[in-house]
């Protein structure tokens, strides 16, 4: 903030708590023409006013809250760029990007300030941390069978993933059934432990340019004969002529890609939907799937125990 | 008007008539919204798979209808009436105000269509798109001529401090509304607000928290100045806490809104002075209810047999309970726990169901008689029924979520000492709230049958009687003395 804002702010709240301290003192006094407790001399519609002093245990009430308005603001940060005299803030003031929030952090902490989400931080790390690199040292097959390993990995799972594959980490419409042993990019603990880690973008193309309606209903029968459906024998051998395009991902079987996280199309299992209309809308307008990377936000330790217990969930 | 003795002046008791109707029908109209929301919250099919009647949009509609539908009615109705009485006047123009009456109805009905069909600017209490804000700020600039131009030509001396009141909310309401609906638009139901990031945030709670302290705020102390000393036949308490609690009330509220912006982007200091001006606020904000219960000394009576009396008492002490609990929750070691839980909700309807509506409410059933040539509404029996009804409810809801708030802000916090992960699934905290649900849904159950009640009642008087004709007799010079502030 400019020292000009800081000291607009700084002159405009004292001048207006001056301001009140001025009003109050000035209702203290009877500054009217009327005896205390006598009724005022104007009348409107009937009502008429007493004029009673003010009630002295809220006057006293009154100069507490300032008393107190006073201290506060000599204390926190309040008045324009005044830091307070604790030296407190909530988090880094004014950063704009993680860089500059993480030098900010730095220098703060040398210069002893108290960064109050920063202290919160770091106390977890130093709680918490050893804890989680713990963990970290022993493989995710070990750890899924670890029962605490396993609760610690679920309620990081509740709290971060189920907001997408559900409490109960069974996906839904676009979002991965993770308690199923169908994997989009595989299900080994390092493939699973690499989706958290950097996220992923599935990407189906649109074909409604380069098919027509026709060639779309016949490829969506075909599609689905290969998990055994019942559809039109005649329409499907049409479609599997055109599949040769599909098959650069999905393979010439339709069993899928894990490098390319093109989904098995020979399982029954769906992640978009299953019914004829399902399957055109997608070849239409192709679908779009998102992971998020998270190792910035949970940190490795904390991700190699989501991965254990996903890792888990489908080994029973 | 026009074949009226030129010594005698009539009161504009028309618009007054309308707006106190209207206010009933959109207080059932809203209400009802709120218990149908509320019943979402617990049966989620109750939206029929439809996208007009899903919670995301008929919140903000329940919101508007109350605040702006009812409340605002409310408002412009006594403000109207009470503005005349106790200036000895008519209204500037009636024309005027019968375009306050028919654009602010005109408004509400917008908004009851477009917020269905999912037009909004998604600024809380202020999502009205833009062509419609433009006709809120032209209804209001009419209410301000209206309202200051029956001041101007008033026939007392000093301006008595209910209208001081109802002058500082309809002032600040219309720099608030033209300063936070600033917006580029793209089309006839889009728009994009003006400001961006923090700054946006800290515009739009600027405006919010101001709607809540000078519409639902200053506006109906201006009501409770009028109808507590008329009902309850006593002076006012102290006309210089009246000056005192007025300047210090709507100065410091200005300074409040940042506490909506604890813990946020919005910069530390903004944060603190928030805080600081608040918690002060605390104690203007008890001098208007210390000054209408005070009214009362020497007629405590009367309380046994008058209902209308209790409802506004009551108002008055639900007005100290959340101008208390606000200033509380305002200070950031307590919005640590409080902020983004039931306990706001809780909090904003023990002000919005049991200050608000209450003292509208005992308003009206003090004003309806005398404006439809009665000396009573039709059953006294049902305005007791009424605030049982009412009473009953306001503290099913409000309990129900105090408990409800507090629990999901422990539980969101609770951390396992073992391991640092928080000890509950947000899901989870979902999952016990539904109990509590059921207790405010009840408790919406309980108000809405009493403003149903209100509704007959109503009914019942208005077709025993005519419309009031009042005029008043005045010198053939009017004497005009000098203004005086007061």
């Amino acid at each position: 903030m400019s020292s000009f804002w800081s000291a607009w702010i700084i002159v405009l709240t004292l001048a207006f708590l001056v301001g009140i301290i001025w009003l109050l003192r000035w209702n203290m006094s009877n500054y009217t023409h009327i005896k205390e407790g006598e009724l005022m001399d104007h009348e409107f519609d009937g009502i008429v006013e007493i004029n009673n002093p003010l009630p002295r245990w809220w006057m006293i009430l009154f100069w507490i809250t300032i008393v107190w308005g006073f201290v506060y603001l000599a204390l926190y940060p309040g008045l324009g760029n005044f830091a307070g005299l604790l030296g407190w803030t909530s988090s880094n003031q004014e950063v704009l990007s993680l860089e500059e929030s993480r030098a900010a952090t730095k220098a703060n902490r040398e210069a002893g300030l108290i960064v109050q989400y920063d202290r919160e931080v770091d106390y977890a790390d130093e709680t918490y941390g050893p804890i989680f690199a713990a963990l970290s040292a022993r493989p995710i097959e070990e750890l899924a069978q670890d029962e605490e390993a396993t609760e610690i990995g679920q309620r990081l799972f509740l709290q971060n993933c189920a907001q997408c594959h559900g409490s109960n980490a069974m996906g839904g419409k676009g979002f991965p059934n993770l308690t199923d042993d169908d994997w989009l990019y595989g299900g080994s603990p390092d493939a699973i432990k690499h989706s958290l880690i950097a996220g992923r973008r599935g990407a189906m193309p649109a074909y409604a340019g380069q098919f027509s309606d026709k060639q779309i209903t016949e490829l969506a029968n075909y599609v689905l004969s290969l998990s055994g459906r019942k559809v039109d024998p005649e329409l499907a051998a049409a479609g599997k002529a055109n599949f040769v395009i599909c098959s650069a991902c999905h393979g010439q079987d339709g069993k899928g890609n894990y490098a390319l996280g093109a989904p098995n199309l020979t399982d029954n299992i769906w992640l978009y939907g299953n019914s004829q209309e399902t399957i055109e809308e997608t070849l239409r307008h192709g679908r779009n799937g998102v992971m998020p990377a998270w190792k910035d936000i949970l940190g490795e330790d904390k991700i190699h125990v989501i991965s254990a217990y996903v890792y888990g969930l489908s080994q029973d | 008007m026009s074949h009226t003795n030129p010594q005698q002046i009539e009161y504009n008791l028309k618009v007054v008539r309308q707006f106190a109707v209207m206010t009933v029908i959109w207080g059932i109209i809203g209400m009802s919204l709120g218990v149908f929301i509320a019943a979402q919250l617990i049966w989620p099919e109750l939206n029929f798979d439809t996208p007009w009647l899903t919670y995301s949009r008929l919140r903000p509609l329940h919101t508007n209808a109350v605040i702006f539908a009812f409340g605002t009615s409310a408002l412009m109705g006594t403000s109207f009436y009470i503005v005349q009485k106790t200036c000895k006047t008519a209204l500037f123009s009636n024309k005027l105000a019968s375009f306050v009456f028919w654009s602010w109805q005109t408004v509400i009905v917008l908004a009851v269509i477009t917020l269905p069909l999912g037009l909004t600017s998604t600024k809380e209490y202020a999502e009205l798109e833009w062509p419609i804000d433009i006709l809120i700020a032209l209804s209001w600039v009419a209410y301000i001529i209206v309202f200051f131009g029956t001041l101007v030509k008033r026939r007392t001396s000093h301006i008595y401090v209910a209208n001081w009141f109802y002058g500082g909310f309809i002032v600040t309401i219309a720099v608030l509304h033209i300063v936070n609906s600033m917006a580029v638009p793209v089309s006839l139901t889009k728009s994009y607000s003006l400001y961006s990031g923090a700054v946006d945030a800290m515009v739009q709670w600027w405006y919010g928290h101001n709607a809540v302290g000078f519409l639902l705020t200053a506006g109906f102390l201006g009501m409770m100045y009028y109808f507590v000393p008329k009902q309850a036949e006593r002076p006012v308490y102290s006309y210089r806490l009246s000056v005192v609690h007025f300047w210090a009330l709507i100065s410091l509220y200005i300074w409040a809104g940042p506490h909506h912006l604890h813990y946020t982007a919005l910069p530390d200091w903004a944060q603190s002075l928030g805080m600081v001006m608040s918690v002060i606020l605390f104690v203007p904000s008890w001098g208007g209810m210390i000054n209408g219960i005070m009214t009362l000394s020497g007629a405590w009576h009367k309380l046994k047999t008058d209902p209308i009396l209790r409802f506004l008492i009551v108002s008055l002490s639900f007005y100290g309970m959340s101008t208390f609990e606000g200033p509380m929750m305002a200070i950031k070691s307590v919005n640590a726990l409080s902020h983004y839980t039931d306990w706001t909700v809780g909090h904003v309807h023990s002000g919005a169901l049991g200050w608000v509506a209450m003292i509208t409410i005992g308003s009206l059933y003090y004003l309806i008689p005398r404006l439809w040539s009665q000396t009573q509404m039709h059953s006294v029996k049902w305005i007791n029924v009424h605030f049982w009804l009412h009473t009953i409810g306001v503290v099913l809801y409000i309990v129900a979520l105090w408990i409800s708030g507090v629990m999901q802000g422990l539980m969101w916090r609770a951390v396992n000492a073992a391991d640092g992960t928080l000890t509950y699934s947000f899901v989870e905290s979902v999952e016990a709230s539904y109990p509590f649900w059921f207790i405010r849904f009840v408790g919406g159950l309980f108000i809405v049958a009493g403003m149903i009640l209100m509704a007959v009642n109503c009914y019942r008087t208005i077709r025993a009687g005519s419309p009031t004709v009042e005029t008043l007799d005045v010198e053939p010079a009017p004497a005009h003395t000098a203004p005086q502030s007061a």
